[in-house]
């Protein structure tokens, strides 16, 4: 009995407590869920916000990332779109041309100094801001580079092509490694066309023509699209790297063990990379000719098209985007804040932090994936080529049929409102 | 017969609606929304409106023609030979990419062969739905019959009265219970290339000289060893089935040929195997339905790869139709499944019809 009169007496007291504070809920979908210390850097962000003014209260529903984009789409055929949507970089152009997000209505002026990868722009339009960024790095020893008697390279002096495809051989002529270089292709979906369309671009290809969009041709099978082809079959065929068949679990953990000499990976896996390896360094991107690069735009916040209350849901994104939380996401996560002031506050990007050539990488060598809406198809008709031509595809008609299933997508949204 | 059916059998009808409502809801009234969507251009998300565009889906997946390459000449008009002897020919898409021959754009070598000096290369318009075609008829092939025959051989040895039969019933029986998906991702493990389990036991077995094989990693083995790993989680459903079916049999039947003298083979060929007609029928028609749907193994093991060797019908469906976002070609490959399906199966009921 005394229980029951309790629990009425709760009940009652939180009717109460949500009637007096009469803040509209605005729903907030995050794609981290399993993830403990990134679901309670966002808990603490939303309870902060939820404190610091009485119009709404956010309700954060959180996906496994790996259904995530899944659950969206679903959503939005069955009308059920929450307020606050939290969107991957490149896949957020699609979302806005298909009319699942509108533009953010937050002022320029407030995100100036945010790393460029972090905004998401769509037919000269804000749509989304993410609060990091993330970057890839070839990963390797200070030791590795010492014995094989290799120069550091910088950001202002990349290794170049050769110097790269020689450092891989002199690594595996060593003998100590299983492999020279690892390229996580256990890691299948978007981490290819993330990781790897860099190495394209760098080459002088690309996955699709940036200057009109409408097509590949000329792009992803031009000369400089095969040379990257072949020089990316050799990887694979020298024994250099592992191939599409590599476990998972020796992506996570064999460049920590010592069984690769490098491995190019994301920020993200630095922290455990430094936990494990006392010299672990972390160098730019070799240039293969056309500059040296990296993938832009990670996971960022937008408003959803049937929001009733964009209002309240740009009030969170703008809360969200203090150096405070930037800072915080980056403690937890390894991902790199988007602005130098958060970047001061974290541990691992602060001036002389473990991490710091992360901020320039990203600032200087990051070139986000196409703009466009048909980019979420090309990435998975990069992804397949990719493959094929590591498991031994002709190079020239692995990209040509890519090309074409790029192009008949394309044409088949009517040139995907560019 | 009819009049009974249809006229005063209102209770058995009320009983009958909600299984036939569900089938009609989501089996049913899809399909025709499947053949209805695969003749328009209908994409998963897209502001553009749909359009009806007839049988060109179709087309763009089942287009094929076959071209004759000529050999290089040199100036002497014999065909050009590199150093292994081979006769050197000119690129395909020389031809396919070419704007003399506007009716095999986009289109892509599938295989070819050689007829006297020149090869003969069949192009098709869509390769990987093929080689998907190609590999899910390889499937069934193979898994129907060496399914059904393990699974006989199977509940023969477990219909008997011995004391703890019931373990091995369990055992046998325990990998449908678990999930295709637990059961792929731990065949992943199995399969291994550098230190899987079956590369250990292999190099076990023969002191050491067994070379370790990346199993799901090699064109000429994943298909192999998706077959291998779906038998061996699926064979315990159908051993039920025939157990079932064994079970019906009258123990008389057996009295009465042991008191004829009859062998155990003889037993077998005219008591147990007559007896088992129904069944064969069913297990027969039921593997070959599931074989057709082939999938979840492919998604989580090899995502149809390497070089395509492993992709399947509904692996292809689930790809075009959700990944890449076009429903339309999805529900075309799902309408050509569906027809194959539904003629095989027409066949295999005509072929064990009684007679």
């Amino acid at each position: 009995m005394r229980h029951a009169t309790l629990a009425g007496l709760l009940l009652a007291g939180t009717a109460l407590g949500t009637a007096a504070a009469a803040q509209t809920e605005v729903s907030l979908w995050y794609h981290g869920a399993g993830n403990r210390g990134e679901a309670e850097t966002l808990d603490r962000i939303v309870t902060d916000f939820n404190a610091a003014q009485g119009d709404w209260t956010i309700v954060v529903e959180s996906f496994p990332q790996a259904s995530y984009n899944d659950s969206v789409v679903a959503a939005a055929l069955a009308g059920n779109l929450p307020c606050v949507i939290d969107v991957d970089g490149p896949v957020m152009p699609n979302w806005a041309w298909s009319g699942y997000m509108q533009p953010l209505p937050i002022d320029e002026a407030r995100i100036a100094d945010f790393l460029p990868g972090t905004k998401g722009y769509w037919d000269g339009q804000l749509y989304s801001i993410g609060l990091w960024d993330a970057a890839v790095a070839l990963v390797t020893r200070e030791s590795t580079l010492e014995t094989l008697g290799l120069r550091r390279p910088t950001l202002d002096a990349p290794w170049t092509g050769e110097e790269f495809m020689a450092a891989l051989e002199a690594a595996q002529a060593s003998g100590e490694y299983d492999y020279a270089l690892d390229l996580g292709m256990a890691w299948t979906g978007e981490w290819y066309p993330y990781a790897f369309s860099p190495l394209l671009q760098s080459f002088g290809g690309d996955i699709v023509d940036r200057s009109s969009y409408q097509t590949a041709e000329g792009a992803l099978n031009s000369d400089a699209a095969i040379e990257f082809g072949e020089w990316w079959q050799s990887l694979f065929a020298d024994g250099l790297a592992p191939g599409t068949s590599q476990d998972p679990a020796d992506r996570d953990s064999g460049f920590n063990e010592g069984r690769y000499a490098f491995a190019w990976n994301g920020n993200w896996a630095a922290t455990a990379t430094l936990a494990a390896v006392e010299d672990a360094v972390f160098l730019p991107a070799p240039d293969f000719g056309n500059g040296n690069i990296i993938g832009a735009a990670s996971w960022q916040f937008g408003v959803s098209a049937t929001c009733a209350h964009p209002e309240g849901a740009a009030a969170f994104i703008e809360f969200a985007l203090n150096d405070e939380y930037l800072a915080a996401f980056s403690d937890t996560t390894g991902l790199i804040p988007a602005t130098p002031s958060a970047a001061a506050l974290t541990e691992n990007y602060r001036e002389g932090g473990a991490l710091e050539v992360f901020f320039e990488l990203s600032n200087q060598q990051a070139l986000v994936r196409p703009v466009s809406p048909g980019y979420v198809v090309a990435a998975k008709v990069f992804e397949k080529a990719l493959s094929d031509i590591a498991n031994g595809a002709d190079v020239a008609d692995a990209l040509d049929a890519a090309v074409d299933e790029i192009d008949s997508d394309i044409e088949r949204n009517g040139g995907y409102g560019h | 017969m009819a009049s009974k059916l249809t006229q005063s059998n209102g209770a058995g009808w009320a009983f009958a609606l909600p299984g036939f409502g569900l089938i009609a809801i989501f089996i049913v009234l899809p399909f025709f929304f499947a053949f209805a969507l695969s003749l328009t251009n209908q994409r998963l998300i897209s502001p553009n409106p749909t359009e009806f565009v007839g049988f060109e889906n179709y087309r763009d997946l089942m287009g094929l023609a076959v071209i004759t390459l000529e050999p290089e000449r040199d100036a002497d008009g014999n065909a050009i030979r590199d150093e292994d002897g081979e006769i050197a020919y000119p690129r395909v898409r020389t031809i396919t990419r070419s704007d003399d021959f506007p009716e095999y754009r986009g289109m892509r070598e599938w295989f070819r062969w050689q007829s006297g000096e020149n090869a003969r290369v069949v192009i098709a318009a869509d390769v990987v739905f093929m080689k998907a075609l190609r590999n899910t008829l390889l499937f069934v092939l193979v898994v129907a019959p060496v399914q059904a025959t393990i699974a006989l051989g199977l509940a023969l040895l477990i219909n008997q009265k011995i004391r703890g039969i019931n373990i091995f019933r369990t055992i046998y029986f325990m990998p449908v219970v678990v999930s295709i998906v637990v059961v792929s991702l731990l065949w992943r493990f199995i399969y291994d290339g550098s230190d899987g389990l079956l590369n250990n036991i292999l190099a076990g077995l023969t002191f050491g000289l067994f070379e370790p094989r990346d199993w799901l990693g090699e064109t000429s083995t994943a298909l192999g060893a998706i077959m291998a790993m779906s038998v061996w989680q699926g064979v315990g459903f159908h051993m039920v089935i025939w157990l079932s079916g064994l079970q019906t049999i009258s123990p008389t039947l057996y009295e009465a040929a042991e008191i004829e003298g009859a062998n155990k083979r003889q037993i077998f060929r005219y008591v147990t195997w007559p007896g088992l007609r129904n069944t064969a029928v069913l297990v027969l028609i039921v593997i070959t339905m599931q074989a057709f749907a082939l999938f979840a193994q492919v998604d989580v093991m090899t995502q149809g790869g390497p070089l395509d060797s492993t992709q399947s019908l509904v692996f292809q469906t689930v790809d075009r139709g959700y990944r890449k976002q076009d429903i339309s070609g999805g529900s075309v490959i799902s309408v050509v499944l569906f027809l194959i399906v539904l003629c095989i199966s027409l066949l295999q009921r005509w072929l064990t019809r009684d007679r």
